[in-house]
């Protein structure tokens, strides 16, 4: 195949360092952003928000915003948005919360604490989900109510529809193999998180190595490999720095001592434990992994963002658009309902305001991260950084005593200034 | 010369009794043209005469209200873009129908991308295969890892021709080709519209420039209002005649088929 196609004539000349190793200078910037947050914040609070327990506590506060963030990429790309993923969070939830705490026991006779119940809660909040989403999808597309008053609408409705389902209550206590996704109560552990970063470090350096491979094969023009070993270098350690941090987290003494009085052992003097990657970030790695593939990989993902960039076009290439739709709302609408489950897990409870303004610091992930609202343009990687900035800011200063409505102010200014450089940035590199 | 069509055995394409309308507006009436291989037939007439919802409704863009589209005497069902392809018509807008945040390959295989074992995008394998349609159709474009918005107009056009042409096309619909290009570009495609026409396809040409049309096409068809005004043989007529049937409607005497 690559014969003919020898690189004769291609552009060699490489300007400077951030061409050569052909990083992102969006991703860079918002990485710069981040560094910038966390070290202010740090200094400021005397050296408490760079600790591993904060991080921890960053790391799982993020997840759930972040889970929804990867889906409403697709929704901004294909210029379209989406005001309802709060609610439908909190419809989700419900679902879940009353499956759990009234219908398989009290109508099933399921026993309290029996393993099938946390699988059956989130398959039901995942199909209602999906449902939903889908049927968002169907009046967007097949109906063409613009999506922002079908989701408009939607927040409205599932809110309520959460309210009613749950007659305004909380649910709970919820089950406890259900809770384990929520964060600080399910946990990797030292070993296993170990093993998890050195796998995860090795599938990374795999895929640099593939495709520079791939090029190689086609006669397309390559990296030098000081390029690629930089890069490399970077990827791993920021993979294993992030899990040594995580490992670094202990479980409190007294926790412990709680733990093995239960199980009527005596603890051993000395004995330590860290809490190592939640399950909820290893839920969050999945999604973004998975929801990376689909936009780079996938005709679906070609075809959500080639009908972000000219939706006539798209139509006319034979992609049929109003399916597509229902697609990326069903997707959208399956992650409020995995987000539903890290959130309430998290909380503990189903509570009537969950995911209460998720909606906007959603859209915010997205566009803080870099996706373009006129459509065609985004990352999952920039909304998940999107998310954790945005989470950083607020949790940074309300360790510093910024009080909440400070808080929200500060927050709303930082989301325009953020997309008024976005548009400084596409203009000076005509993106 | 141009043979009596009854001579040339089954066109490859006939469009019977065309009609489409927008609300009360008869966009095209009741309109028929034939097409036969290794032909290269001109559709005339001013904006809005109905030529582009002629060919929409044949590359599919638009589903016909009335009509019959036959292929090779069979008839064809076409209702949206991607039964147009099935049949092997091909389509170059005026707008190129480009997403201007892809690259060429991504553009070029729109809708037909090539896929490995696991079903995922072929990349590497899309762009080779450009890079080889491109070295063919303009030996001069090198800017494969750009979004097409990024392209000059020629470059764009390439990325068009390119993609109509790399799905071995049989009837290619081609909407002003050449209307934003420079005097080199046109002259490319000019050529390329010979070099089609050798190999046996069909190409129905939409095009404003009456010189353009007496130098590429073998008929002309001209429409006014959405009606048909008549098709002639080209090298029979001349400009003026061709001018007359675009602005009053009237046919001339001789090469009228």
């Amino acid at each position: 195949m690559a014969e003919q196609n020898a690189p004769r004539d291609l552009p060699q000349h490489r300007r400077n360092i951030l061409d050569t190793l052909e990083i992102d200078t969006r991703l860079l910037g918002m990485i710069g952003a981040f560094v910038v947050i966390c070290i202010v914040f740090d200094v400021w609070t005397g050296g408490r928000f760079l600790t591993p327990r904060n991080i921890f506590n960053l790391t799982i506060q993020t997840v759930s915003v972040a889970i929804m963030a990867t889906g409403m990429v697709f929704v901004i790309v294909t210029r379209h948005i989406d005001l309802s993923v709060g609610a439908l969070l909190a419809t989700c939830s419900a679902f879940m919360g009353m499956t759990m705490t009234n219908w398989l026991p009290n109508m099933l006779g399921v026993e309290l604490g029996a393993s099938i119940i946390a699988p059956v809660a989130i398959l039901v909040g995942v199909i209602v989900g999906t449902a939903i989403g889908a049927f968002h999808g169907w009046l967007i597309g097949y109906l063409t109510i613009p999506a922002f008053i079908v989701t408009l609408g939607g927040l409205f409705v599932w809110r309520n529809v959460a309210w009613h389902l749950s007659s305004g209550q909380t649910l709970g206590p919820l089950d406890p193999n259900f809770l384990k996704l929520g964060g600080i109560s399910g946990t990797l552990g030292a070993s296993a998180s170990w093993i998890l970063g050195i796998l995860a470090t090795g599938f990374a350096l795999y895929m640099l190595w593939n495709a520079r491979r791939s090029k190689l094969a086609h006669g397309f023009p390559i990296k030098p490999v000081w390029a690629e070993m930089t890069i490399g270098g970077i990827v791993a350690a920021t993979i294993l720095g992030f899990v040594w941090i995580l490992n670094s987290y202990e479980v409190p003494t007294r926790k412990l001592a709680r733990d093995f009085r239960e199980a009527g052992m005596e603890m051993p003097e000395g004995y330590t434990e860290v809490y190592g990657v939640p399950y909820s970030v290893l839920i969050l790695i999945v999604v973004a992994l998975v929801m990376t593939i689909i936009a780079q990989r996938t005709r679906l993902g070609r075809y959500i963002f080639a009908t972000g960039g000219n939706p006539e076009a798209a139509q006319l290439s034979g992609i049929d658009t109003k399916l597509l739709t229902v697609k990326i709302f069903a997707i959208v609408g399956f992650l409020c309902a995995i987000s539903a489950v890290v959130a309430s897990a998290r909380l503990t409870y189903h509570t009537n305001d969950i995911g209460t303004l998720d909606e906007l610091r959603v859209i915010a992930a997205a566009v803080i991260g870099g996706t373009a609202l006129s459509g065609g343009f985004g990352t999952i990687y920039g909304a998940i950084l999107g998310a954790l900035i945005m989470q950083s800011l607020q949790s940074g200063m309300a360790m510093v005593g910024v009080e909440a409505p400070y808080q929200n102010i500060v927050v709303g200014v930082v989301l325009v200034f953020a997309v008024y450089v976005d548009i400084l940035y596409r203009k000076r590199t005509g993106d | 010369m141009p043979l009596d069509t009854s001579d040339r055995g089954t066109p490859l394409l006939e469009m019977r009794n065309m009609r489409k309308s927008f609300g009360g507006i008869h966009a095209v009436e009741d309109v028929s043209i034939n097409l036969w291989p290794g032909e290269v037939v001109g559709i005339l007439g001013h904006n809005g005469a109905g030529k582009s919802v002629l060919m929409k409704m044949l590359s599919g863009a638009y589903p016909r209200d009335a009509g019959q589209i036959l292929i090779n005497g069979q008839e064809a069902h076409i209702e949206n873009p991607r039964d147009a392809r099935k049949y092997n018509i091909e389509t170059i807008y005026q707008t190129l129908a480009l997403a201007d945040n892809l690259d060429a390959a991504s553009n070029l295989f729109l809708g037909r991308e090539l896929v490995t074992p696991l079903g995922l995008v072929n990349d590497a394998k899309m762009e080779a295969e450009t890079r080889k349609i491109m070295n063919r159709l303009n030996p001069n474009f090198q800017r494969f890892h750009t979004p097409v918005s990024g392209l000059s107009g020629g470059q764009r056009q390439s990325v068009a021709i390119s993609r109509a042409v790399y799905f071995n096309a049989k009837i290619l619909i081609m909407d002003e080709p050449t209307a934003a290009l420079g005097v080199e570009e046109t002259a490319m495609v000019a050529r390329l519209i010979d070099e089609l026409k050798a190999q046996g396809l069909g190409i129905l040409l939409i095009d404003h420039d009456i010189h353009q049309v007496k130098a590429l096409c073998d008929r002309a068809s001209v429409m006014k209002n959405g009606k048909l005004v008549g098709t002639v043989r080209v090298n029979e007529v001349t400009e003026d005649d061709i001018l007359g049937m675009i602005i009053l409607g009237k046919n001339p005497e001789t090469g009228v088929e």
